[in-house]
C-alpha cells in the first residue's frame, strides 16, 4: 500500500478523475478521458522510472 | 449536462459568494449551479485525497514568510477549505518526517489543496457564463 508504485497508481487515480471531470462534461466523455489521463500518468511514470534506474552513475 | 442555474452568468457578488462556497467545500460551487455530479465528484475525490496524504502523516505546513516554500506549501495546504480547518482543529497534520511516507503525504495534501483551486476557478467561468 505504501510502496512507491502503489502510491503513484493512487496518485494517478485522484488527479485523473479531477482533470477528467473539470475539462468533460458528459459523464461518459469524463470516464473515457479519466482512463487515458491514468494511463498516461502511470506510464509516463514507469518509463521515466526505468530511464532513472541507472543514476547515480 | 448544463444546468438551468449555470447557463445564465451570475451577478458579480453571486459569482464571489459561489466560489468561496466552492473554496469551503470542495464541489459545493458545482453543486450551487446544479451541475450535481461534478459536485460529488470533487467532493469526494478531494476530500479523500486530503485525508490520504495525512494518514500518510504529511505535514500541513504553517504560515511562515521567514521560509517563503513552507509558506506556499501553507497556501496549497489551506486552498482545500473545511477539510484543513477541520484537521487544524483536532490536531491531525502534524506531520513526521522520519516516516517513509512523509513527502508522499505532503504531495497529497498539497496537490488536492491544488486541484480545489482549480475547481474554484472553474465555477468561477460557469457562473460567469464562460463554460
Amino acid at each position: 500500500m505504501t510502496s512507491h508504485f502503489s502510491l503513484m497508481v493512487i496518485f494517478s487515480l485522484f488527479v485523473s478523475v479531477v482533470f477528467a471531470t473539470l475539462m468533460r462534461d458528459e459523464p461518459s466523455e469524463q470516464l473515457a478521458f479519466a482512463g487515458r489521463l491514468f494511463v498516461g500518468f502511470v506510464g509516463a511514470g514507469t518509463l521515466i522510472g526505468w530511464l532513472l534506474y541507472p543514476l547515480p552513475l | 449536462m448544463r444546468a438551468t442555474t449555470a447557463d445564465r452568468a451570475q451577478p458579480a457578488a453571486t459569482a464571489y459568494l459561489i466560489c468561496a462556497a466552492a473554496w469551503l467545500l470542495p464541489g459545493l460551487g458545482h453543486f450551487w449551479l446544479g451541475r450535481r455530479q461534478k459536485g460529488i465528484t470533487f467532493l469526494v475525490a478531494l476530500t479523500l485525497m486530503f485525508a490520504f496524504g495525512l494518514w500518510l502523516e504529511g505535514a500541513l505546513f504553517p504560515f511562515q514568510v521567514s521560509q517563503p516554500l513552507v509558506a506556499l506549501g501553507a497556501l496549497a495546504d489551506l486552498g482545500i477549505g473545511l477539510p484543513y480547518i477541520i484537521a487544524r482543529a483536532i490536531g491531525v497534520g502534524a506531520g513526521r518526517v522520519v516516516v517513509i511516507t512523509y513527502e508522499y503525504g505532503n504531495t497529497f495534501v498539497i496537490v488536492a489543496g491544488l486541484l480545489n483551486m482549480l475547481v474554484v476557478l472553474d465555477v468561477f467561468d460557469i457562473a460567469k457564463g464562460r463554460k
